[in-house]
């Protein structure tokens, strides 16, 4: 937590910190923050939505709850173009093998944002149900996990920072699996 | 119409109906093997029947009901058609070219329940994978690795 | 175009009626459109259809076997994830048919309450609907248009109920909470606020030279055929049948307001369109009739805490914004159900399909399965 934050403090503005020479500053940071500040700010997500929680998110991206002020300007159907899975509803037995060849086709680096009680632990279909898979992260690895059943629109951009920052503080699962590159 | 002439016109075509009274509409209880022939004639003939608002099937752990809701959109009237068959191998005669709506309803309670049923034109799984093992909707089925019971 | 298409047979392999070029394509289940999980095999001639065959299930969490085992107070939450874009009418549907299996007798605050609630949300529903088939069609505008009006309804719901989307309110033997005090003032000014704007929505959409080229004419389904189909609610009533289970079969004080079934005898995507919109403004007039006679007394009747229902079978049917949904329980004397089947109006209304589309293009079809207001959670249960 405290790397974290001391991440988030350093590169608040922008990445890196001014050094002042004569003659103006010199910004002096890591690539790999440079990077992270770039992808952060501009993440299209992809439109997958299987049921309550897909009408909240599509409030989100209205008007009154803006989503594209933070970046999240085009929501893409195509897997290929997004770079980030908000996974809205519930996942059942047959819609599983969907959602992972969904996965398998988005290009690195992606992010996966579970919303609601359903895709984080089947919700209210937990139990005597014969078809719900019991958790998103059954099927693919979850950066982002929102409760509710729906969650307001309000912790859903709450996530997205979230994911912000988590993405800026080099700690997202796809950020962990290739700790070396850049 | 009242309930009198329903009852006088189905005792006519089908001699070995029996009724029951107590619920909000007319239940008629008949045999499986006369379903179709008096089902032509309930959308057709004086009763006008034509809509057909809800097929499902009820499990009574030693056999198993057929229930058709039927209504008519000139007279108003609806009556409730119940039919008993035995739960080793269900069968029973399709509606689905009288009413059409009967198509898919009918897809789902051959899954969920495992009632065959003859010359349908399609019937196949609809809304379960397609390895699925079981008929979920009956009382004795098990399903230890999906089903966590509370 | 709008389509998320992926071929999946070789041509070449599909020859066993000896018909050259046929292409099979899937559209979905993840598709831009925001109908939810439904997957299409479409049999494609050139660019014209053949045959479509629905593929459902992808959304299927097994609710009717869910309900098996929980008590008639508790299984009401469930439904209003069933459809739910029209949740207050689904949890009507449900407190009615125990109701009617226990004899409890409703108060009338509580039934004026629930009127109020269920024709806010069919006007909520039917705003979504405006915006999403707008969508499907290309025209990204009117959709943000709606969601401004859906939202003001969210708002006074929330005050109220408690949630935006998902409201357990209604229950056996009334409602759960009182209105609240500022319900009447928030109605009204929102009443006032969608008289004027939803002449922009006519504008945009309605007088549109595009759209109504786009939906005069196609997806023609006549009465007989909607009959045999099983299809109600504005798919039926687009094509001239009368079906409004609010005037045959009266619930919950419908029958003291006064409102017009809303027909069309042309049966194409336009008049299922029109119908849609007109209905808003009946459900306007209902409200406004309502809004100034709200009756005094309690919003809930006293019922015991446990409730059983007795040996029998109950069936209710209720007017969704969808069509008719009919609650069938079968009840053994317990505190839970035998059995359950809800028959939802999109099951019925899908089945349609098929046979609304042969010989046409796909941009019809996208017009025509725009205008049914499918919601997939609804049919799959």
């Amino acid at each position: 937590m405290e790397l974290r934050e001391e991440i988030v403090e350093n590169n608040k503005e922008f990445p890196g910190q001014v050094v002042p020479v004569p003659g103006g500053g010199i910004i002096v940071s890591t690539f790999e923050d440079i990077v992270n500040w770039a992808r952060s700010n501009s993440l299209w997500p992809l439109t997958f939505a299987t049921s309550c929680c897909g009408i909240e998110m599509m409030s989100v991206a209205s008007s009154k709850y803006d989503f594209s002020r933070f970046g999240f300007e085009v929501a893409r159907a195509t897997p290929r173009q997004a770079d980030v899975i908000i996974i809205a509803g519930t996942i059942v037995n047959k819609m599983a093998p969907v959602l992972k060849r969904l996965y398998d086709q988005m290009a690195d680096p992606k992010y996966v944002i579970a919303m609601g009680a359903c895709a984080i632990s089947g919700g209210p279909f937990f139990y005597n149900t014969y078809s719900v898979v019991k958790g998103a992260d059954h099927v693919i690895p979850v950066d982002v996990y929102i409760p509710g059943c729906p969650p307001r629109p309000e912790a859903l951009l709450h996530a997205l920072i979230t994911l912000q920052e988590k993405i800026k503080s080099r700690l997202t699962l796809d950020q962990l699996r290739q700790p070396n590159t850049q | 119409m009242q309930n009198e002439e329903i009852k006088e016109y189905i005792i006519s075509q089908e001699p070995e109906a029996k009724f029951d009274e107590t619920g909000e509409w007319l239940n008629v209880i008949i045999n499986p093997l006369s379903w179709r022939l008096l089902a032509e004639k309930l959308k057709n003939a004086d009763l006008q029947l034509d809509y057909l608002f809800c097929l499902t099937c009820i499990d009574w752990k030693t056999h198993l009901t057929m229930v058709y809701h039927l209504t008519s959109t000139k007279y108003r009237h609806s009556i409730v058609i119940k039919t008993d068959i035995n739960r080793i191998a269900p069968q029973i005669e399709t509606v689905s070219d009288i009413w059409r709506t009967a198509e898919f309803h009918e897809r789902e309670v051959f899954e969920l329940f495992g009632v065959e049923f003859l010359h349908h034109p399609d019937l196949r799984k609809l809304i379960l994978t397609d390895d699925f093992e079981g008929y979920p909707l009956r009382k004795d089925f098990e399903d230890p690795i999906n089903m966590i019971k509370l | 175009m709008y389509t998320q298409t992926e071929i999946i047979r070789d041509t070449t392999q599909l020859n066993s009626n000896g018909n050259e070029g046929e292409l099979v394509i899937n559209v979905g289940p993840q598709h831009p459109a925001t109908h939810g999980v439904l997957h299409l095999v479409i049999t494609l001639n050139g660019e014209t259809i053949k045959k479509i065959e629905p593929h459902l299930g992808y959304i299927h969490r097994s609710i009717e076997k869910m309900c098996e085992s929980l008590t008639y107070r508790q299984f009401i939450y469930v439904t209003s994830r069933m459809d739910y874009l029209s949740a207050h009418i689904n949890n009507l549907a449900c407190a009615l048919c125990v109701e009617k299996g226990m004899q409890i007798e409703v108060p009338e605050r509580a039934q004026v309450i629930r009127i109020l609630m269920s024709e806010l949300t069919r006007i909520a529903s039917h705003e979504l609907w405006v915006g999403a088939m707008a969508m499907d069609l290309g025209a990204f505008t009117p959709f943000f248009y709606t969601f401004r009006e859906r939202e003001v309804i969210n708002d006074i719901m929330e005050q109220t109920c408690g949630a935006r989307l998902t409201m357990n309110y209604m229950v056996p033997g009334g409602t759960m909470y009182d209105l609240h005090p500022d319900f009447r003032n928030r109605v009204k000014a929102f009443i006032i606020q969608f008289k004027s704007k939803v002449t922009e929505l006519e504008d945009l959409i309605a007088n549109n030279i595009i759209f109504q080229n786009r939906t005069k004419g196609v997806g023609v389904l006549s009465a007989e055929d909607a009959i045999s189909y099983g299809c109600t609610g504005p798919v039926a009533r687009g094509s001239g049948v009368s079906c409004d289970i609010r005037k045959i079969q009266p619930y919950s004080g419908y029958e003291k307001v006064s409102f017009e079934e809303v027909l069309e005898p042309a049966g194409d995507s336009y008049a299922r369109y029109l119908i849609r919109i007109r209905e808003m403004f009946q459900s306007i007039s209902i409200i406004e009739q309502l809004i100034d006679n709200i009756p005094e007394g309690d919003f809930q009747a006293k019922t015991k805490a446990v409730l059983k229902l007795p040996k029998g079978e109950f069936y209710t049917r209720v007017e969704t914004a969808r069509g008719e949904l009919g609650v069938y329980i079968v009840s053994e004397g317990g505190t839970t159900p035998y059995r359950i089947k809800f028959r939802s109006p999109g099951f019925s209304n899908l089945s349609a399909l098929n046979h609304m589309v042969k010989g046409s293009k796909i941009g019809d079809l996208m017009a025509t399965m725009g205008t049914l207001d499918l919601v997939i959670p609804d049919i799959d249960r």
